[in-house]
């Protein structure tokens, strides 16, 4: 292993903090265009709570949401030092 | 066709040879045993072999049909793609260990009664624990002590379950058991054990994660599997199942969220994606149980392909911790884009295997109309995009440059890590000639415009999540840390509660022996005198020789019994 940072390190594209900030408006705008093809696309499903105007996408989005705030709290009750078991 | 030769036996028996084979040859030899029994099994026709009579019950060592045949793929498809991850490795032990380990999952799976699965169930158990105690750490010693504890515990289970069922239907064979009477229900805990049904589960994320960086990759893909199989062939359509699987797809996930080793999150979402072949068994109509089985085969092969990831990681850096990696991309950009790969599948995204797996069991959810079931499959879908096919990758590669650089992965394992992701990706792209191998006969066509658009909203609106999060800085980092799972019952409570009983008990006896004084070692001296060597008893024939001759006794009996 080498050391980070090395002046002679070539740098990488994500290196560049505005790319990143390209990238993410260019998902965001994926994001967007995916909920409004919801009005194109004919569904066959067979609960009525599938046919509401971008279910798929909005259930995502509060699931993983709704993921990482419980997951967050649990870790007030489960999180102990690293080496917990090994005294 | 080696005549009658079950392919598990040919990986057991071929185990033996390995110890004596060096470099080249030994390679060579690795990666040939599984290829043979492939062939093997390719030239064997459906039905039983192997009938044996012991202590007159009538055995059927293999029984070869659709069910088990597809198994039988998948096991050694994931023992070949081990052997190849596990080339470079200097190891006997963990050789030896992964071949008896495969030979017996393949084993299991062919087994026609239930004392044949019995005597695999244990092999399985005893030949992976070395494959944890392989990594030669304090802390993997005991992981794999307990895991071990646990497994032979699955099979004392079993063989009770076993026992009972006998004497209430007096036959041993290994068809669809049920939960009606008592015997069925210990086998059934048996097979839950070995799955890692809610609450039973902590072997797995406590021992997996412990094993050598080429001994996970073997783990994750057979004992759980066995397990599924066992539940598929045994219990398929039980009810229960289905509240026990979405359990497990759900309830992982919070943890997997917050653990701070990468290889741990993949155990949890190893537990969470059995919980979609669970609720498929417990469904059981013949789409449900095609997707049971069909997601075990594309599991063993994403999972193997994930944990191959992060053991490349672990074994040029280290350490797999996501609190001290990231930027790993700029040193093994193929590791990162075989991860990727590996992501996309268990993510489900379409043209990747879990997107024609999974949905399986999810649309057989849905044409019972079951809603509550469906939501939370779908929850922990979205779920799993998000711990396991974001996180994972983020964290080692992507994230915030740790500074660490290293070379990137050994020749055989991106051969291994290739060709696990070119089969994910080839099963996810031509469903057709994947499904045509399933023993259930159910048509199912995945890429309809709804359904695949369905899926990609629901991805990428869960990416959209977790970048907004990251970007409010409201994810939780990665903190160096263990968090309490249930294993704390006995790895905690119930060692304190040892120490608590064990100090009572010194205390006690201390008061006890004062009280009793002289009275106790003049007793003693008495017992002594009349026992040490010179006094009778000594003078007679020790209980071991006993032992031993009885054992003899049972030894020739069984030999003349074959005669």
């Amino acid at each position: 292993m080498t050391s980070a940072h090395d002046p002679a390190e070539r740098l990488y594209w994500l290196d560049n903090p505005g790319n990143v900030d390209r990238l993410v408006r260019g998902f965001y705008a994926v994001c967007a265009l995916l909920l409004l093809l919801d009005l194109f696309i004919p569904k066959h499903g067979s609960f009525a709570i599938e046919h509401v105007f971008g279910f798929y996408a909005l259930f995502g989005f509060v699931a993983c949401v709704t993921l990482v705030l419980v997951a967050k709290q649990l870790r007030r009750i489960v999180m102990r030092p690293e080496a917990y078991y090994d005294r | 066709m080696i005549g009658e030769l079950a392919p598990g036996l040919i990986l057991i028996f071929g185990a033996l040879l390995l110890p004596l084979l060096r470099g080249w040859l030994r390679a060579g030899y690795m990666l040939a045993l599984p290829a043979i029994a492939f062939l093997q099994l390719i030239a064997m026709p459906d039905g039983s072999l192997g009938h044996m009579e012991m202590f007159g019950l009538r055995l059927t060592t293999v029984r070869v049909d659709e069910l088990s045949r597809f198994f039988g793929y998948a096991f050694l498809v994931a023992a070949l793609l081990g052997a190849i991850y596990a080339l470079h490795v200097k190891d006997t032990v963990q050789h030896f260990a992964g071949s008896i380990y495969a030979g017996s999952a393949l084993g299991a799976v062919f087994a026609g009664d239930l004392l044949t699965l019995l005597l695999f169930w244990e092999l399985i158990s005893l030949a992976s624990v070395f494959l944890i105690w392989a990594a030669r750490t304090p802390r993997a010693y005991r992981a794999g002590m307990r895991y071990l504890i646990v497994q032979i515990g699955s099979g004392l289970l079993l063989l009770l379950g076993l026992l009972l069922r006998y004497h209430e239907t007096g036959s041993l064979a290994f068809d669809r058991i049920g939960l009606e009477s008592p015997g069925g229900t210990l086998i059934f805990l048996a097979f839950g054990v070995k799955c890692a049904f809610p609450l039973l589960h902590n072997w797995l994320q406590d021992a997996y994660p412990e094993a050598t960086v080429t001994g996970t990759v073997l783990l994750s893909a057979f004992t759980t599997k066995v397990a599924v199989y066992a539940l598929a062939r045994g219990f398929p359509g039980t009810e229960i199942l289905v509240p026990i699987g979405a359990i497990m797809t759900a309830f992982p996930i919070f943890y997997a969220v917050i653990e701070n080793d990468l290889r741990r999150v993949l155990a949890y979402s190893l537990n969470n994606q059995l919980g979609f072949m669970v609720v498929g068994i417990g469904i059981g109509t013949d789409l449900a149980l095609n997707g049971a089985v069909a997601h075990a085969f594309a599991d063993i092969v994403f999972k193997a392909l994930l944990f191959m990831a992060m053991g490349a990681v672990l074994f040029r850096v280290g350490t797999v911790k996501g609190s001290e990696l990231g930027g790993l991309y700029k040193s093994m950009p193929w590791t990162t884009g075989f991860c990727i790969v590996g992501a996309a599948s268990i993510s489900a995204f379409p043209l990747f295997s879990g997107f024609v797996t999974k949905s399986m069991v999810i649309a057989a959810a849905m044409e019972q109309d079951r809603l509550w079931i469906w939501l939370v499959l779908l929850f922990a879908s979205a779920g799993v995009f998000h711990h396991a096919g974001i996180k994972i990758p983020y964290f080692a590669f992507f994230a915030h440059d740790s500074g660490k650089r290293c070379r990137e992965a050994p020749p055989n394992m991106l051969i291994a890590m290739g060709l696990s992701a070119a089969l994910c990706i080839g099963i996810g792209s031509f469903p057709d000639q994947f499904y045509a191998l399933l023993p259930f006969q159910a048509s199912f066509h995945p890429y309809s415009p709804d359904h695949v658009a369905a899926q990609i909203q629901l991805l990428f609106w869960s990416a959209l999540a977790f970048t907004i999060l990251m970007r409010t800085g409201i994810y939780p980092p990665e903190l160096k840390s263990t968090n309490l799972d249930f294993d704390w019952i006995y790895r905690r409570l119930g060692r304190s509660f040892a120490e608590i009983v064990g100090w009572s008990a010194a205390r006690l006896w201390t008061v006890f022996a004062s009280a009793i004084g002289d009275r106790t070692s003049r007793l003693i001296d008495a017992v002594r005198s009349e026992w040490s060597s010179g006094g009778i008893p000594a003078r007679m024939t020790h209980t071991g020789s006993m032992v031993f001759w009885t054992t003899l006794l049972l030894a020739a009996y069984l030999i003349l019994s074959y005669l």
